[in-house]
């Protein structure tokens, strides 16, 4: 076999190809039917075309780095006791800054070991003495912050993706973006308050005690009696005096499920914890049977119920007057886990369902239009080697349709744009040729020499120009986001694609037209 | 079948002045107009809220404000868009954030309480925060400025300096006036617009580039001294038809989308159809008279 026709089964198997792959898009939301062999990706469509809501969060990781000072506070006030520290105050002054007031100065010393033995990443930031008291506050180390940072992002973006998969958003996109944000793509979810309020808990689960010896409207007159605090009800917002310390925190919970009571039909979540949290709640609630004991997510209390007797067996239940798909969310948040620090929604961007629908249809209206109007033209102008170029334009689509279902690549409606665009800027390429060919034929070579000279000339001018889109096409793709990206590389696709049949399908046709067809008058 | 019959030699270099007069002219009209009437940026620029929202039977601009305005949203700007009988309308707000999400659906309980929940349908909610926006911005515009460096140095490579500076001189000219329809016209500036922007740029250095590789190629099989502008002329005019076809071809696609690509992709269309029609001027009355410049110069 010789080098030309090998090159046409080459030829051949990369159009086979890329049929193949570009066969199952066209059945669009049907199934691919049984018994096809080939490929069954479809291409992914972007959310402005299929419908979703598109979020970038941003975690607030200064909210990681306080509460591991206030953890570390409440650590030191019992090493402080111990070690008999006498001080009035510990607190995380501001997010990198643990400040502590000693009443007797004296105890400088002693707290300057204590901390440097049991927190070697806190620095002495800078102490003062004022009134017989010192406050020392105690930076901490630039390497632990960035560590906490770090850290609190990675939980926090596994809590997202606990929660998404949980959710049943199918092929979600949650992916990291610069230090501390996470962007989220979640085709066919509509209702962004119910996706935003899934996200934005921070779903920290607490068991406090009612602190019933003292009145809550002496403690709103501003009167609050120290290791107490004054909570609000989630619903109905009545103020409840609550113990500042927390009996059991949600780390130890093991499941969340909905559970409907049966006498009102109304959802709550019941909740079950590990093996050791099941023992401490047992044992909390066999110490304080009678009192009240409050549950509370993110802060708010859900109910304060009267431990009536010792719970064994790890299970208690939240109640709140919710909805199905608030009790069902609820469940979901407390199985993902807490985030690590809360989150903030930069960016939301919602596509409804039929929005999407109008723009695949009228972005293919437009392509189809377009694409006819140049194939009549190209036919017109060119005859017999404009149908060629036409023939070569209807390859260049199935490849770029192909090699987007292989690169799984996201088509979105600027992607779409991206299509129409290249096949208007397609048959450049034939053109800058077949201009070429008709200057050789003009000079009066025969139409063996024209083929070869015109695409031999043409080239510098084709690989130049398309080189140059390419080098937009890239700058694009490293800058743009989401829809944008779509039409850089849906352009990008496009300029490799045309360069691939102008240049090697057309040619070889031509070739063989002119060397084994022996034609001699070329229909141009 | 010729659009320009073979031969045909057309002087091009004799109107340079007044190519030179108009493209200054269309210049100045339009850097007035960015510092009379600025741009209109879009939320993806400013920050804010955007709804887009389709009723199912007739309503009218006026009576959208009258919905909302008793939810007291500061700087709540209304548009129709798309074709009357569509129903749509655009309705943006400054309120970001958080409270964006919240304005969002304030806007759309009230949208529904008005009009009756069945005939609203809200089709696109776009809440973007100052951060982002920002960030947005300035990564749109370093685009622009990456893409002409990157472009600079290719042509520099592939030619000489001097088709390089003249090359990205009338690319310049190409965004300037691009974006001074923009000002005029104001239409909205979102991400895709500046993606079409990056393609003008593309598009119209295809051109220039095309004309240029037929200069240099002239050049050199140019035997002996030769006149500089009458070998521009024809080499020009040896192009001519490929770039009438070419941009014709491009411009029947951009038509096409402009027309029945719906209102997203508008004016994404519309920056690439004024790109389109300016490039191709430029590429032809612009970029290779500044060649001649530079040759003179050079003396």
């Amino acid at each position: 076999m010789d080098s030309f026709k090998l090159k046409g089964l080459l030829i051949l198997a990369v159009l086979i190809v890329g049929t193949l792959f570009a066969a199952p898009s066209f059945f669009g939301s049907k199934e691919v039917p049984e018994g096809w062999i080939g490929p069954k990706e479809k291409i992914r469509l972007g959310l402005d075309l299929q419908g979703g809501i598109h979020l970038v969060l941003r975690v607030v990781t200064d909210k990681a780095v306080e509460s591991r000072l206030n953890s570390v506070a409440s650590d030191l006030k019992s090493q402080m006791i111990n070690e008999r520290i006498h001080y009035s105050s510990v607190s995380a002054e501001s997010p990198e800054i643990l400040q502590v007031v000693l009443r007797v100065p004296d105890d400088y010393a002693k707290l300057g070991k204590l901390i440097t033995d049991s927190y070697p990443y806190l620095r002495e930031a800078n102490r003062s003495t004022a009134g017989g008291t010192m406050t020392v506050n105690y930076q901490i180390s630039a390497d632990e912050a960035s560590t906490i940072r770090t850290q609190a992002v990675e939980q926090a973006l596994e809590t997202v993706r606990n929660r998404i998969d949980q959710f049943g958003v199918s092929e979600p996109s949650i992916i990291p973006q610069g230090n501390d944000r996470i962007v989220l793509q979640l085709p066919g979810v509509t209702d962004p308050e119910r996706a935003k309020a899934l996200l934005k808990n921070t779903a920290i689960l607490e068991f406090k005690l009612v602190d019933e010896e003292r009145s809550v409207q002496d403690a709103l007159r501003g009167d609050t009696p120290s290791g107490s605090y004054v909570a609000y009800m989630k619903d109905g917002n009545q103020p409840i005096l609550l113990k500042q310390r927390a009996v059991m925190t949600g780390d130890l919970l093991d499941d969340a499920r909905v559970r409907i009571q049966s006498t009102y039909n109304q959802p709550y979540v019941e909740i079950s914890f590990s093996r050791q949290g099941g023992r401490i709640f047992e044992r909390v609630t066999s110490e304080n049977v009678g009192k009240r004991l409050a549950i509370l997510l993110d802060g708010k209390v859900y109910s304060a119920p009267v431990i009536r007797e010792a719970i064994a067996g790890g299970r208690a239940i939240i109640e709140g007057n919710f909805t199905d798909e608030e009790a069902s969310d609820l469940a979901i948040i407390l199985r993902a886990g807490s985030l690590p620090a809360p989150v903030d929604i930069l960016e939301e961007r919602t596509v409804g369902p039929s929005l999407g629908q109008d723009s695949i249809y009228q972005g293919f209206l437009s392509m189809i239009i377009g694409g006819l109007v140049v194939v009549a033209f190209m036919i017109v102008y060119y005859k017999f080697s404009g149908l060629i170029a036409d023939l070569a334009l209807i390859a260049n689509i199935v490849l770029i349709l192909g090699a987007l279902a292989v690169l799984g690549a996201t088509l979105t409606l600027p992607g779409l744009g991206g299509i129409v665009l290249t096949i208007g800027m397609a048959v450049d390429a034939n053109v800058l040729v077949y201009e070429r060919i008709k200057e050789e034929l003009r000079l009066g070579r025969t139409a063996k020499m024209a083929v070869e000279a015109g695409y031999k000339n043409a080239l510098p001018a084709i690989l130049d120009a398309n080189i140059t889109t390419l080098i937009a096409a890239i700058v694009l793709f490293q800058f743009g986001t989401g829809p944008v990206q779509g039409f850089a590389v849906t352009l990008s696709i496009g300029i490799v694609a045309s360069l691939f049949t102008a240049l090697v399908l057309c040619r070889w046709i031509q070739e063989w037209l002119v060397n084994y067809q022996k034609i001699e008058r070329i229909s141009i | 079948m010729d659009i320009i019959r073979p031969g045909t030699q057309i002087d091009f270099m004799k109107y340079r002045k007044a190519a030179f007069a108009l493209s200054a002219a269309l210049i100045i009209i339009s850097i007035a107009a960015l510092f009379v009437r600025g741009l209109n940026y879009g939320t993806d620029f400013t920050g804010g809220t955007e709804i887009q929202v389709a009723f199912s039977k007739t309503v009218k601009t006026d009576e959208v404000r009258s919905a909302i305005d008793p939810i007291g949203l500061a700087g709540a700007a209304i548009q129709s868009i798309g074709e009357d009988r569509d129903n749509e309308f655009l309705i943006r707000t400054p309120a970001e954030g958080d409270t964006g999400g919240e304005a969002a659906q304030q806007i759309e309980g009230a949208l529904k309480s008005t009009f009756g929940e069945e005939t609203v349908d809200i089709r696109r909610v776009d809440v973007v925060g100052a951060a982002v926006s920002q960030d947005l911005k300035q990564k749109g515009f370093l685009s622009l400025f990456y893409a002409g460096i990157g472009l600079l140095i290719y042509i520099w490579w592939r030619f000489k300096i001097s088709y390089s500076v003249a090359a990205i001189l009338a690319l310049t000219h190409d965004v300037i006036i691009t974006v001074g329809m923009f000002s005029i016209t104001g239409r909205e500036i979102s991400l895709p617009v500046i993606a079409a922007f990056l393609t003008v740029i593309g598009y119209s250095l295809n051109d220039t580039i095309i004309i240029f590789d037929r200069i240099r190629e002239n050049i050199k099989k140019a035997t002996g001294p030769f006149d500089y502008p009458s070998l521009l002329d024809s080499s020009i005019s040896q192009t001519l038809s490929r770039t009438l076809i070419t941009s014709s071809t491009t411009l029947f696609v951009v038509l096409a989308l402009f027309l029945f690509g719906g209102s997203v992709i508008n004016n994404f269309a519309f920056a690439i159809m004024v790109g389109l029609i300016v490039g191709t001027y430029s590429s032809i009355f612009i970029a290779s008279p500044i060649l001649l410049l530079f040759s003179r110069t050079k003396k």
